[in-house]
Parts: structure tokens; C-alpha cells; sequence
């Protein structure tokens, strides 16, 4: 007995280091972009170095001063949030349609549905940049957003979610009288809850990052969104690696956080799911 | 799969087999007179079309139909400019007849074929180890999900460096233990290899979260009989974890592939398609003959090649899940 337990317990162990060294392996290479970031004049020939020679702020001042960045930074929130918001709404009512609403041909809905997912983004760039010029939507941030509305992969996702939540819950709900929105808000959303915190990192996410498509439409300067002011640095100061870095780190601290909260949602929806 | 679990295979598989995508009958209530009937099927089909107008509006305009203008592109000569020509089929056979579109198509499977198994496994090793109770947890959870919330213009910078051939990290730490590394992105055999990695790295993440919430939403009940039934860790893996997995597996195999399809972004900014093509992606192309070569017809005809290997593929995918997705 008590030699499994130490077993056990020495299997726990390598198991915890092998992720805590897998973690910092992880760490490195953000590691190095922080330190580039407090180093004046770094360029990617200098040696590596785990703590920056003559640590300064100045990229970052550099950063809200000089340029921009504080208004780019606001447009990719606001941009990421809206499509955020739009795409749980969109997602989780066909998700809740191709899970519980049987209806004839629901199979080539669906498949219609998923195979917008399979088209690449660069095949719809000509077409979609011609249908917002005769729209008049182009340099608008409606142009940029409605594209992003509504995602197969979030439906995809909700619906993986909401084909494992009993059924049995529905029929019981709709024994005591509640109609489909009911059982939709009172029992499917929050059975889902792991799922749509999934979904908000990923919507967030895909917003925040995307560069391709707000490249195209937002060409006023003041609407730029990070990316493509972080893009745009590269070039502007023959490559100042500092400030490039220092634009880096800070697209990428709201990501994690938003992770952080979510993740603890995740955590929470599965505590308060209905069958355990 | 052989199951230890003799109670709860059948309660599974008579839940796969309701659960199939068919259209079955609505729930009607056929015995009510016509009147209340037909009242009722309106209301069931406006509430149908409420639940899907949402999202049907917005794929509707913002994909499907640029989508069917891609098409009448792809039967065009046109250099987004200039007035388009009409050509029938001609891009697509000149495609057909070019050895560089199966070139293309050959390094995108082979992507495929390498991030998918390193991605999943690993991605799965993290989720189990990241599942159990242990102090920080959280924080490790979120320190390998960093990679994935990073821009590809980021993480393309630091792999480049990393893999350097001559003073890279990688082929350091390779040299010390008396290997000679390999020119990784300035190799042409190595270019994809070093994509591949550099993607696996920053998609570990994804994988994670996905297994892990499918990993949260398995009844512990189920481990407690197998371990009444005296199943050890490894049985317990293979005989609960992994079948109870297999929704999330299979949206994690779905969406890879179909990402694995489109893969762009990484090859853009690590090594443009080079050395010599090597690393020359399907996405790629169609971006190069779009906005390089100003020829948006075949470029629009090589988009629909891709679109249709997708849709195979991935019909493929949901007609197989029948055969291994169980659904709780």
C-alpha cells in the first residue's frame, strides 16, 4: 500500500516537471520578445540575452507618443469585442437549430454551413472587396465587422457542446410547459458554458489577430487596427526591434487575459452543469 | 473497442444511433385536428427560421456569394483591373496541365500529414497532465496557450531566429550534443519540417483547451466503475477517456485538417514558399497568382480546386464520425 502511494507520488512528480520544463521551453521565446522590447537598439544579430543590457521603456514610449498606438489599440478592442458578442449570438441559436430543431433537409443546411468554413479567406478577398465598394462600406468599421458575424467554426463548436447535454433535460423542461427559447436560455446556454467561453477566446482571438481583411478595408490610418500598425513599424524605422518587440508584447497581454478569465468560466460552467 | 464498461456501451450506442443528422419527422402532434396542426407546424417553422436567421444573413452575403463570384472569376481572364475576358474552362485546365499546382497540393498534404499526429498527441499528453490537481495549474495552462493567442508575425521572427542555421538556438543546442543541424528553413528538404514544428508549437494550445473541456464533461462515474473493475491508468485511457474524448477529437481533426488545407499565414512569414518552392503551399499560390502575377481567374480556379478537396475530405470526416463519435 504504501509503496504505491510513493509511486504514486514520484509519478506525480515527473509528471508536474516535465510541463513545468515544457512550460519554460514554452516562456523562451516570449522571454526573448520582452527582453528585445527593454533593449534600446536591439537588432537580431546581438547575442542572446536573458536580461536586457541597458533596460529602458523607451520603445514603449516611443510607441504611444510617436505613434498612434493608443487609438489602434481601442479600434482592434472595440472591433474584437463586437465580433465577439455577434458571433456567441449567431453560433449558439444554429447551433441550438442543427442540435434540437429537426426540419427537412437540416443535413444540407448544415453541410452548406460547414463548407463556408473550407473556403480560405484570400478566395473571398476580390469578390467581398467589390461587394462593400458598391455598398459604400469600405474605410467604415460596419465594413470590417459584418464579414465576421457569423463563423461555421463557432456554430461547429456549440453544436459538438449541445449534442452532449442530455436531452433528457429538454424533455423535462418541456413537460413543465417551456418552449424552445426557454429551454434554449434556461437550460442549453448555461450547460454549454465550457463551450462559449471556448468560443469567446477563439472569436476574440480571430478578431485581434486577423490582418488580411482590415488591411484591405480600414485604409484610413486612424482606423487601423494592431497588426497592421505592428506590420507597419517593421518598415517605418528600418526595423527598430525594440519597439517592433515592445508593439508585440502588448498585442498580445489582452489575449491573455482574456484567456485567464475565461478559463476560469470554464472551470466554473463545468462545476454548475446540470448532470454530474 | 473492447469495453470494460459493459453497462454503459449500449446506453452509448443507442444514443449514437438517435443521434444521427437525419432530418427525422418533427416532434408533431399529428392527432390534433388539421387547423391546430397546420398552426402549429408555422409556428415551429418560424421558430426555426428565427433560431438560423442569425447566422444565415451574414454567411449568406459575406461568403456564399462572393464565394459563387469567385466562381464566375475562375471562368475569366482578369487582372482585378482591366475588363474581365470570359475563357470557359481554360484556367482550370491550364492548372490541370502545370506540375506546379500538384506540387502545391503534394506540400500542403504533407503538412497535413506531419502537423496533425504531432499536434493531437501532443495537445492530448498536455490536456490529461493539465487535468489532474496540481499547484499552478492554471498559470502552466496558460503559459502553453500563449503561443496560440500570438500573431503569426511574432512567432515567425523567433522560430526563423531559433532555427537559424548558423547561430539558431536549435542547432545549438543540437551541435552540443554532437549533431550537425540541419539548414532548416534554407533546405529545401527541411523547409517543411520547420514549418510544421514552429505550427505544432503555437497550435499545442488550441489542442489543449479543446481536450480539456471534452476531458471536464466526462462523468467521473465512469472512472470510479472502471475502477471498480480494476482497470489501471493506461486501461482507463484507452477503454473511457479516449471514446469519451471522441467528440473533441473529432472537431479537433475536422478543424486541423481544414486549417491544414488553408495554411497560409505560417508560410507566408517564415519562408515565402522558398527555398526553391519547397515550401509552397496551395493558399500561397493562389495568393501569388492573385496579387503577385495579377491573375485573379486562376487564381480563382485554383480556390475552387482546394474548396472541393476540402468539402471531400471533410464529408468524408462527418460520414466516418458515425463510427467512432459517441455522443454522451
Amino acid at each position: 500500500m504504501r509503496e504505491v502511494s510513493t509511486r504514486n507520488r514520484a509519478t506525480r512528480i515527473l509528471i508536474a516537471g516535465v510541463l513545468v520544463v515544457g512550460g519554460l521551453a514554452m516562456m523562451f521565446p516570449f522571454v526573448w520578445t520582452v527582453v528585445t522590447s527593454l533593449t534600446p537598439g536591439a537588432n537580431l544579430g546581438s547575442p542572446i540575452r536573458l536580461w536586457p543590457e541597458n533596460p529602458s521603456l523607451g520603445a514603449y514610449e516611443t510607441l504611444f507618443t510617436e505613434r498612434p498606438f493608443a487609438r489602434v489599440a481601442m479600434n482592434s478592442l472595440m472591433l474584437a469585442a463586437i465580433t465577439t458578442i455577434v458571433q456567441l449570438f449567431t453560433s449558439a441559436t444554429a447551433a441550438y437549430a442543427f442540435s434540437r430543431l429537426p426540419f427537412r433537409g437540416r443535413g444540407i443546411v448544415f453541410a452548406v454551413y460547414l463548407a463556408t468554413m473550407m473556403i480560405p479567406l484570400q478566395v473571398l478577398i476580390v469578390p467581398l472587396f467589390a461587394q462593400l465598394r458598391t455598398f459604400g462600406l469600405l474605410n467604415t468599421y460596419l465594413g470590417a465587422l459584418l464579414p465576421t458575424f457569423a463563423t461555421a467554426f463557432g456554430i461547429f463548436l456549440l453544436r459538438q457542446a449541445i449534442n452532449q447535454v442530455p436531452r433528457e433535460l429538454d424533455e423535462a423542461a418541456t413537460l413543465d410547459g417551456a418552449g424552445h427559447f426557454r429551454i434554449f436560455a434556461t437550460i442549453i446556454l448555461p450547460n454549454i458554458k465550457p463551450a462559449l467561453a471556448t468560443l469567446t477566446i477563439f472569436a476574440f482571438m480571430g478578431s485581434w489577430n486577423s490582418f488580411l481583411w482590415p488591411l484591405i478595408v480600414l485604409r484610413d490610418p486612424t482606423l487601423q487596427t494592431l497588426p497592421i500598425a505592428l506590420a507597419g513599424l517593421q518598415g517605418q524605422y528600418t526595423t527598430a526591434w525594440d519597439v517592433v518587440m515592445a508593439g508585440s508584447v502588448i498585442s498580445v497581454l489582452p489575449m491573455l487575459a482574456i484567456y485567464l478569465f475565461a478559463q476560469k468560466y470554464i472551470i466554473q460552467g463545468v462545476a454548475s452543469s446540470g448532470i454530474k | 473497442m473492447t469495453s470494460i464498461l459493459p453497462l454503459t456501451e449500449p446506453a452509448i450506442a443507442a444514443r449514437a444511433a438517435t443521434d444521427s443528422d437525419d432530418a427525422s419527422a418533427p416532434p408533431a402532434a399529428p392527432r390534433r385536428t388539421a387547423r391546430g396542426s397546420r398552426a402549429r407546424r408555422v409556428r415551429y417553422a418560424l421558430t426555426v427560421l428565427a433560431f438560423l436567421l442569425p447566422s444565415a444573413i451574414p454567411l449568406t452575403l459575406f461568403v456564399l456569394t462572393p464565394m459563387v463570384s469567385a466562381a464566375w472569376i475562375s471562368l475569366h481572364d482578369w487582372n482585378l483591373l482591366s475588363p474581365m475576358t470570359f475563357v470557359g474552362l481554360d484556367n482550370f485546365a491550364g492548372l490541370i496541365a502545370d506540375p506546379d499546382t500538384a506540387r502545391v497540393f503534394g506540400n500542403t498534404i504533407s503538412y497535413i500529414v506531419g502537423y496533425l499526429p504531432l499536434v493531437y498527441i501532443g495537445g492530448l499528453a498536455l490536456a490529461l497532465g493539465l487535468n489532474r490537481a496540481m499547484r499552478g495549474r492554471n498559470l502552466l495552462r496558460g503559459i502553453y496557450f500563449l503561443p496560440v493567442v500570438t500573431s503569426w508575425i511574432v512567432v515567425a521572427i523567433v522560430w526563423r531566429w531559433l532555427l537559424a542555421p548558423e547561430n539558431g538556438v536549435v542547432n545549438g543546442v543540437l551541435g552540443f550534443l554532437g549533431i550537425d543541424g540541419p539548414g532548416w528553413w534554407t533546405d529545401p528538404s527541411w523547409s517543411m519540417p520547420s514549418i510544421i514544428l514552429a505550427s505544432a508549437w503555437k497550435d499545442l494550445g488550441f489542442v489543449m483547451v479543446i481536450l480539456l473541456a471534452g476531458l471536464q464533461s466526462i462523468n467521473t462515474d465512469l472512472y470510479d466503475a472502471a475502477k471498480v473493475d480494476g482497470a489501471g491508468p493506461w486501461r482507463r485511457l484507452i477503454s473511457v477517456t479516449l471514446p469519451m474524448l471522441s467528440p473533441s477529437t473529432f472537431f479537433v481533426v475536422v478543424i486541423s485538417l481544414i486549417n491544414g488545407f488553408q495554411v497560409f499565414d505560417q508560410v507566408y512569414a517564415m519562408t515565402g514558399g522558398g527555398p526553391a518552392g519547397s515550401s509552397q503551399v496551395v493558399v500561397g499560390e493562389i495568393y501569388d497568382l492573385t496579387f503577385r502575377y495579377g491573375s485573379a481567374g486562376e487564381a480563382s480556379a485554383l480556390s475552387w480546386m482546394l474548396f472541393v478537396v476540402i468539402l471531400a475530405v471533410t464529408v468524408v470526416q462527418v460520414i466516418g464520425q458515425r463510427r467512432w463519435v459517441h455522443y454522451a
